[in-house]
């Protein structure tokens, strides 16, 4: 579809057509012709800087040279032995602020390579056309471990320790696998239903078993895990959603922006969503625009994207800013709601306006409403830890050391849940593999 | 405007860029519009004798490099597969419309003295400005005993030029292959045979790549392949090297030379004239871009030679000449280092791993707050140039010389000093 939404052409509302074409891919793959332009044009750097912005350590220079010297497969590999994700990495990673933004042709022509769009070109190129999963297993070890969350950072570890030899074990809350790949993406990142294509993908090197709608303190306790399996590694993430603490927000139509992004994910026909014609986003992270962005692709015909701070202390890269923008989400800086008004059903958000003084934020007493059918709040996530009470939790994550390991021996933990870098899909994976082949280091030692 | 005109052979062209005989000179329709675009002259596509020759289907194949650019072509083509007639009536034609404009007729026979005076009668009799002898087609001509089969042999380079010589009054071009092992020795018998210029280089023999799926050299004739004739900008440095040899060596003064191969730009046009070609000939080039490429030769040739002050072609001709030299003529004591510019360096590292693993370990990279720096090693840099040619970015990396105090001295004239 590209980053410009389709909009009605007769002011009614989009049709159910226009609708699925909103949510198709946001970058189209590359063609032929493109795919050998950016090829041709990466410098080949020695210890490149794009290698060392990926989480995962990617040989991008290797990978895109081999595309260039027409070795597709060969480039596919470079990436997924080192980020076995590198399908969802290519579509959802903010590149522009890792390997792109490295890219030494930002100084010199102005323009980085199209890094994320190649490493999809051979990923894809693999997943559809090889019969074979690319690696294989070594020579089994009798070790099973269990995983704790089918997400980015459970299935890399899931997948890395298969690799190894061990039988993997992953215990998953929800009905599918694939974490926030599956749920928590913007629909146009993940096209075609990329994320469980992707979980099949993974699985498919075998060893790995996963059981849905097993979870944590409700069908099994750690304990039980640690009593059965020779190691464990949780990748929980963080699933309570933040509240605004504001009245009003137990009205009806006041949601959660990630629960309406999985609606989104989740329904065979977009066209049945109806949000109303305002609606409302609170927060400037990645899930707040992937939130706005959708809502307008729906068709809204309102959208307002509310940050109590200004566009710089926005989570959302500038390319996602940019990207709401165009999509035509009015976005308000210095803005912090204060009250949900309406009688049932939320009729409007107060908002005081806010300034910086001597860098703290405060209220300027100004206030002003948002007409609003339905209100997203996307102010973040938290740890939920009740079950987690054995290991040191630091500042609301779990506390890891450098191999990954928490406070007690043989349990490993990745992704959102530890405090290892950004909260992003390419650090989950990154965390998953690193905790994998500490794990390995101590079973095999 | 500079004036493009040039001489050579005692013909006088309105500016020095002729079409080689290949190709896009086939015939009427190409020349015609050759002529419209701007192009000085051309050079028929060689005439044979009758019956003509039979062309396969598929016949070039290329050269690329990593970005599709097409280094060179290499091509399996005969010479004209049209009756002579027609061709000799197209170019009455063609001479009739275009009074201004150059046309050399471009022909091979077999070795038989009738056969190429005969053969070369005819062709004068078209109103051709002169004759070019075809003594370096490398694939199937040669074969059957001509192109560079004739080439490579002096005493045969001389009795097929001066048999044409002895019938016809127009001037005489002896066309060479690069396919030899010293280009003097054809020259040196052109000069002989009573050629007025020599034309070089004709395509090199070559296999320009293989079909991995059908197992054969490319390109494929059902499933087989030959070798075939390169060309293109990657055979210009050949092409410079062998001009300049003949344009400095004492045995071939006083023969003219036009040149080919490679020649793409204008500045390549310029280097030829400045190792001493009288005028140029492009074929590979029109075979990538089409003939509007002449606009481009003509005024960058004309935009230097202003720049550089130069009113006619003759002003530079050959004035890098004299400053083509044996190894043995060079100041062994001139001492260059690399300097890199950090303000414009984009800390790709190319300059660095390059000299690191294949040279001389003379760049080194520091780590700081403001990324990576690059700097040379003054005592380790041989100044061979490495760093700057891998360079991505224009005028990053440049050579100084050192004032070291040193004269001017050879090889030569060190080992007499060393006793050796």
């Amino acid at each position: 579809m590209g980053e410009l939404l389709k909009t009605s052409q007769s002011g009614g509302k989009l049709s159910p057509c226009d609708i699925e074409a909103n949510f198709d891919d946001l970058h189209p793959p590359l063609n032929d012709q493109q795919v050998n332009s950016w090829a041709s044009r990466c410098l080949f750097c020695y210890d490149a800087p794009c290698i060392t912005a990926c989480p995962t350590a990617i040989d991008i220079p290797r990978f895109i040279r081999q595309i260039a010297t027409d070795n597709v497969i060969g480039a596919a590999k470079t990436i997924l032995s080192a980020n076995i994700m590198g399908g969802t990495c290519a579509r959802a990673c903010p590149t522009e602020i890792l390997c792109e933004q490295q890219c030494v042709l930002n100084t010199g022509e102005q323009e980085p390579i199209e890094i994320g769009a190649l490493q999809r070109h051979a990923v894809d190129h693999l997943m559809d056309s090889a019969k074979t999963h690319p690696f294989k297993r070594a020579a089994n070890t009798g070790k099973t471990i269990a995983v704790i969350g089918a997400g980015p950072a459970g299935l890399a570890c899931a997948h890395e320790l298969a690799r190894l030899g061990h039988d993997v074990m992953v215990f998953e809350a929800r009905a599918k696998a694939g974490g926030l790949n599956e749920y928590g993406l913007a629909a146009y990142k993940m096209a075609g239903d990329f994320a469980a294509k992707e979980t099949k993908f993974i699985t498919d090197i075998g060893g790995i078993t996963i059981k849905t709608g097993q979870a944590l303190g409700r069908d099994f306790s750690l304990q039980d895990l640690q009593d059965n399996y020779d190691a464990v590694f949780i990748g929980i993430g963080l699933t309570n959603m933040r509240n605004l603490g504001i009245a009003g927000e137990d009205l009806s139509g006041v949601s959660n922006a990630l629960d309406f992004i999985e609606t989104i994910r989740q329904t065979s026909d977009l066209s049945t969503l109806d949000p109303g014609e305002d609606v409302v986003i609170i927060g400037g992270g990645n899930t707040a625009i992937d939130a706005a962005v959708q809502a307008k692709r729906l068709g809204v015909n309102t959208v307002t994207l509310a940050y109590r701070r200004g566009a710089e202390q926005m989570g959302a890269t500038n390319w996602e800013q940019d990207l709401a923008a165009k999509n035509g989400v009015i976005i308000k800086h210095w803005a912090k709601p204060v009250e949900i008004v309406g009688s049932g059903h939320v009729q409007a958000v107060r908002f005081e306006r806010t300034q910086l003084l001597d860098g703290a934020l405060s209220g300027t007493g100004d206030m002003f409403d948002l007409q609003a059918g339905s209100v997203l709040k996307a102010v973040g996530q938290t740890l939920v830890s009740d079950d987690l009470n054995v290991l040191d939790i630091r500042r609301g994550k779990i506390l890891v050391d450098a191999s990954g390991m928490t406070s007690v021996a043989g349990v490993y933990a990745g992704g959102d849940c530890i405090a290892s870098g950004e909260d992003l899909t390419v650090q989950a994976v990154a965390d998953g593999k690193n905790s994998a082949l500490e794990m390995h280091k101590m079973l095999e030692g | 405007m500079a004036d493009l005109r040039c001489s050579i052979a005692g013909i006088e062209s309105i500016n020095p860029f002729w079409l080689a005989s290949a190709p896009p000179t086939d015939k009427q329709y190409n020349v015609e519009r050759a002529f419209e675009a701007g192009w000085g002259g051309v050079v028929w596509k060689t005439l044979g004798v009758d019956p003509p020759v039979v062309n396969v289907s598929s016949r070039y194949g290329v050269h690329k490099d990593l970005g599709r650019g097409i280094i060179g072509i290499n091509n399996i083509e005969l010479i004209s597969d049209r009756p002579l007639d027609v061709n000799l009536r197209e170019i009455e034609q063609v001479r009739k419309n275009w009074p201004d404009r150059i046309i050399i007729g471009s022909m091979m026979a077999p070795v038989e003295e009738q056969l190429w005076k005969e053969l070369a009668i005819k062709i004068a009799n078209s109103g051709v400005h002169g004759i070019e002898l075809n003594l370096g087609c490398p694939h199937g001509m040669c074969e059957r005993g001509m192109g560079s089969a004739i080439g490579q042999v002096p005493e045969l380079v001389e009795n097929t030029t001066r048999w044409v010589r002895e019938v016809v009054d127009i001037p005489v071009f002896t066309k060479l292959t690069p396919n030899t092992t010293d280009i003097l020795l054809p020259a040196e018998a052109a000069l002989k045979g009573g050629a007025h210029a020599v034309a070089l280089i004709n395509t090199l023999n070559s296999i320009i790549s293989v079909d991995l799926d059908a197992m054969a050299p490319t390109p494929v004739v059902d499933g087989k392949g030959t070798h075939g004739g390169y060309c293109g900008s990657a055979v210009k440095p050949i092409a410079l090297h062998m001009v300049a040899e003949i344009a400095r060596a004492a045995e071939t003064q006083g023969l003219d030379i036009s040149a080919i191969g490679g020649i793409t730009t204008w500045r390549d046009a310029a280097e030829f004239i400045a190792l001493g070609a009288n005028a140029l000939q492009v074929c590979t080039a029109v075979m990538l871009y089409g003939f509007k490429i002449i606009e481009d030769l003509n005024e960058g040739l004309s935009d230097f030679m202003d720049a550089k002050g130069y009113k006619s072609i003759e002003d530079f001709r050959g004035l890098a000449t004299k400053n083509t030299v044996n190894w043995n003529d060079l100041n062994m004591n001139y001492d260059l280092k690399a300097v890199i510019d950090k303000d414009t360096c984009i800390e790709c590292g190319r300059c660095h791993i390059v000299c690191e693993d294949t040279s001389h370990q003379a760049i080194t990279i520091e780590t700081t707050e403001n990324g990576r720096e690059f700097t040379v090693v003054d005592d380790d840099c041989v100044g061979c140039n490495l760093c700057l040619h891998v360079c991505p970015v224009p005028d990053c990396i440049t050579m100084e010389p050192v004032d070291n105090g040193l004269p001017y001295q050879t090889w030569p004239e060190i080992s007499t000093l060393r006793g050796e």
